[in-house]
């Protein structure tokens, strides 16, 4: 344990102290709390083991079919001290929201209420298995029909569908919704419609459903172009799929009037609720014309990102869709009892697509949801939104007059500012600057999204941040502007004081070593 | 702060909501804020009406897996450098969770005896709908073949996704037997076959020689999905790619994650071929070195990938299950491979013990000759499913009944699904065997 780390890098001291006194060279590489270390791999034993199994006996001979496994797994182990020390080490290696601001555009990085956590924790939750007998889950069920009345009814939409695992995963289930619903009408239908703003993850979707993606241009001020739009549409066009607020942090102001239009060709209107947590509690999507959109629970709703997943992504449907929503799903029968359907059922309203994902959904990010929300009620909820607006039209007010804030014109921004790098001198670019606030002790905001931006740079502040945490970034924010605009060379080589210097993304594609193999020799 | 931005009331930043949709106050038929205190107070009371598995005989399987976690494990995965971070898109300050992650596609590989993992996707199931996928894009053919013990609600995330990218998906329910039918399944594969997916352990518990099925495929040029719910399992049996899959999907949730009423779960994916690298679903995590010559890792291959790709992605998927994927690596360390090994060898001497006691149970008959800890019981009488009913009203979580599985079909609907943990007690299977022998008793109604 704390054994020097001797292979696969070498640690170099020669970091960019400018104007400080350097210290000496550490014989481990360490720098005082600044810990590195080495690979799980270079560090275990393959007879070395932190747990402590009870033994009771000696079994006769095994009954595996003579498919015994006899090579070496090439499996290592830590004892439990070392577990703890190796992770934990790593884990000072990552910034988080517990760490300090996180204003990632579009990603909704909120603080995760620590309640969540430990509900969901709650063995009645968490040790049950999701083919128990339906009598022995009632209270899960219960979560489920609970959390499933509050997001329709803060959506204003008739029915949803709580099984898909994320965001993209509930796109996908919308998409299928539609596509469904269409062939029991006898066509499919051939294009979705798809702003050019739109997350990657929509034209994705949409291909994947069969459907080819026509891109429809954004107008100056940032907003999907309804003329085009409108142009656009016909009887060959299934949906649109539309982020609202979208993208350029704009709310659509003529949604309903693009959902009227595409409704009057047979369309159906897909929102991609990514950018939900804006107006939740103030706007109903059901009251904009929307006929299927999804939930990231842990953007709106607060459930960890957790380094890039879990997510959850329950999806509304309008009374169009609903009969088509995906299997399993739970009902409340006659008698109040509540059960889960599993099993296709076709009548006028059962015609299921079928099933996307092996059980209910992500269980344990519907305790942690349900917790926030009720935590923060009817209320609470639409103070969420408005603090969020509020903060990011701060931020936008106070860095405008540095930055390219293209569409600073087209109205209040909702949620995220979008600004554009505009303007940078010696060829200093958004992804400088970004690297530049990291030394600052910042997480950067999305840089290069969306594409209809040069150089974006999307801040997201949720409702999370106060006015004092706010002012030190806007402060922070400026004088790496200023250094960017200046054409400050040093900040190319950015960041200085982070856990690593820049790494090199070209090299590790070209030649990717995407496993551990011991070194040779 | 209203001040700088120009405006008076918070109702000035919505002004861009079109009048339709402008709502006077708080929606209505919603409770207003809690404290912490009462919200805590209705989950618990929530909670309260569930049967927990720790509390009780508990038996069930079929692709989720009961294991002992060690504590240190949930302590890792609530750091909050952990819990709240997001997507490692800017390395530098995202060592943590990268390093994790390339120690996790490591452990995974090597499990699985494939030679590169990815950085996990939502589940098995979709783990399973995106290897069908991948085969077809590999083989540039649009056929597979699933084996009918493969889990059926894995079988019908396929064919639901088929249903939508115009693949034809073969699939069959199991057959009632001793041994798995791989003479049927191969013969179904033909020059136009893109895969032939199979479980291991099966969903009848059954382990089967898949180097069998892999020669068949490869013959006519398809590529061998193997599926892997129990990843226990693989600290007794030989590995997939040893046999000769050429992808390995599975289920993670049994190492580290719990049980969780379904999700989230992990879903693991890998290829024993590194040439396949490039047609992989999801976030790839790779080492590189830094400005200074550090080592240090990225997110890599990126262009495969949606954000990039947009419409020609191999995947819509964006989000993973990293959290789970670190419990399932803090839990694989702590285990060790002679952890692994050694709980593994537990599960199957408690299943060979449940097994013989449980046949011993008049009506009662054992349905595998090999398995690994889950099997399939046959019982005389009632349906199993009501059986499984009758038992959780006495308080015994005693299996899945492959009733519940395959709504309908008569043939199964006396089998008994029963799954064995080193959670299981010695009492625990004395009392499922006693209560068992009671209700197989009672005539069919």
């Amino acid at each position: 344990m704390n054994a020097p780390n001797k292979s696969g890098w070498k640690p170099a001291m020669e970091a960019a102290e400018e104007g400080g006194v350097r210290g000496p060279v550490t014989t481990t590489g360490n720098r005082a709390l600044m810990l590195e270390e080495p690979l799980l791999f270079e560090i275990g034993h393959a007879e070395t083991t932190g747990v402590d199994l009870p033994r009771i006996g000696e079994g006769k001979s095994p009954r595996l079919g003579g498919f015994e496994r006899s090579d070496s797994i090439g499996l290592v182990g830590l004892t439990e001290p070392e577990t703890v020390r190796h992770y934990t080490r790593l884990s000072r290696q990552n910034y988080g929201i517990d760490l300090g601001f996180f204003p990632l555009g579009s990603c909704t990085m909120k603080h995760n209420p620590r309640l969540n956590e430990k509900l969901a924790r709650l063995p009645g939750f968490a040790d049950i298995h999701p083919l128990a007998p339906q009598s022995s889950v009632q209270g899960a069920l219960e979560v489920i029909d609970e959390l499933a009345t509050w997001l329709k009814t803060l959506t204003g939409m008739p029915a949803v569908a709580m099984s898909p695992k994320a965001g993209a995963h509930g796109e996908l289930c919308g998409i299928l919704a539609i596509r469904a619903a269409h062939t029991a009408a006898g066509n499919p239908r051939e294009v979705v419609l798809v702003p050019e703003s739109a997350h990657g993850t929509n034209p994705a979707t949409a291909a994947f459903a069969g459907y080819k993606v026509d891109n429809i241009p954004a107008t100056p001020e940032g907003r999907v172009d309804v003329e085009a739009l409108k142009a656009r549409l016909g009887p060959d066009v299934a949906a649109v799929m539309i982020t609202n607020p979208n993208t350029c942090g704009l709310f659509e102001k003529d949604f309903r009037t693009i959902a009227d239009a595409v409704h009057e060709v047979g369309g159906y209107v897909y929102c991609d609720g990514a950018n939900f947590n804006a107006i939740v509690g103030r706007v109903r999507p059901g009251d904009l014309g929307v006929d299927a959109m999804h939930i990231n629970l842990h953007k709106t709703f607060s459930t960890p990102h957790g380094g890039g997943g879990p997510g959850s992504g329950p999806v509304v449907f309008s009374e169009a869709l609903a009969p088509f929503a995906p299997l399993p799903y739970v009902e409340k029968d006659a008698s109040g009892e509540l059960h889960i359907v599993e099993e296709e059922n076709t009548d006028e309203e059962h015609q299921t697509f079928g099933r996307m994902t092996a059980f209910h959904g992500q269980m344990g990010m519907f305790t942690r949801a349900l917790t926030y929300i009720l935590s923060h009620g009817a209320d609470g909820l639409k103070q969420v939104a408005e603090d969020a607006v509020l903060n990011a039209n701060y931020i936008l007010r106070s860095l405008e007059d540095i930055l390219h804030a293209p569409f600073a014109d087209s109205g209040p921004c909702m949620h995220e500012a979008l600004f554009g790098d505009k303007d940078f001198g010696g060829g200093l670019s958004t992804l400088d600057l970004a690297k530049g606030l990291i030394d600052e002790g910042y997480h950067p905001m999305t840089v290069y999204f969306p594409l209809v931006v040069h150089g974006a740079m999307l801040v997201e502040p949720t409702e999370t941040e106060s006015k004092a945490s706010i002012d030190q970034f806007i402060t922070a924010f400026r004088s790496v502007t200023e250094r960017a605009l200046a054409g400050d060379e040093s900040l190319k080589q950015a960041p200085y004081y982070a856990p690593r210097r820049r790494l090199d993304e070209t090299a590790a594609a070209r030649k990717p070593r995407l496993t551990w193999e011991a070194p040779e020799g | 702060m209203l001040a700088k931005v120009g405006a008076s009331n918070i109702d000035d930043l919505f002004v861009d909501v079109p009048e339709v949709a402008r709502l006077d106050g708080p929606i209505h038929d919603l409770p207003m804020h809690a404290s912490e205190m009462a919200v805590e107070r209705h989950m618990k009371r929530l909670a309260a009406k569930n049967l927990a598995a720790e509390n009780t005989p508990f038996f069930l399987g079929a692709g989720a897996y009961r294991h002992h976690v060690p504590a240190s494990v949930d302590t890792v995965i609530q750091r909050g450098e952990f819990l709240t971070a997001y997507t490692p898109y800017q390395p530098e300050i995202a060592q943590g969770t990268l390093q994790m992650l390339f120690e996790f596609q490591t452990q995974v590989a090597r499990l699985y005896g494939c030679a590169v993992a990815n950085a996990s996707l939502y589940d098995g199931s979709t783990a399973c709908w995106e290897a069908v996928a991948m085969a077809t894009r590999v083989t540039k053919r649009k056929r597979a073949v699933l084996s009918g013990a493969l889990h059926p609600h894995y079988a019908q995330v396929v064919k639901t996704m088929a249903q939508f990218t115009g693949d034809e998906i073969a699939d069959s329910a199991p057959a009632i037997q001793t041994e798995p039918d791989l003479e049927g399944l191969t013969a179904r594969i033909d020059d136009q076959t893109a895969c032939v997916v199979v479980q291991y352990p099966d969903i009848l518990g059954r382990i089967s020689d898949l180097s069998k099925v892999a020669e068949a495929a490869h013959a006519k040029g398809a590529l061998l999905v193997v599926v892997n719910t129990e990843p226990v399992a693989l600290g007794a049996v030989k590995s997939p790619g040893e046999m000769g899959a050429d992808i390995v999907v599975g289920e993670g949730q049994a190492i580290g994650v719990g049980l969780q009423f379904g999700g989230p779960y992990l879903g693991l994916f890998a290829v024993r071929d590194p040439k396949h690298v490039r047609q992989m679903p999801g976030r790839l995590c790779g080492e590189t070195t830094d400005a200074e010559g550090k080592r240090g890792f990225v997110l890599t291959l990126s262009t495969r990938e949606q954000h990039i790709r947009r419409e020609k992605a191999t995947s819509n998927i964006c989000t993973n299950s990293g959290l789970c994927a670190l419990a399932f690596s803090v839990h694989m360390t702590l285990l060790g491979e002679q952890g692994l090994r050694e709980l593994a060898a537990e599960n199957h001497r408690l299943a060979c013990h449940a097994a013989d006691r449980l046949e011993k149970v008049p009506g009662v008959r054992l349905l595998n000759r090999a398995f690994f800890n889950e099997f399939t019981l046959m019982l005389d009488g009632k349906p199993a499913r009501e059986i499984v009913r009758d038992l959780a009203d006495r308080g015994i979580l005693g299996g899945v009944s492959l009733g519940r599985l395959y709504p309908g079909v008569k043939a199964l609907e006396q089998a008994l699904l029963v799954a064995v943990t080193e959670t299981t007690t010695e009492d625990d299977i004395e009392t499922l065997a006693t209560e068992l022998e009671a209700l197989v008793k009672e005539p069919a109604q």
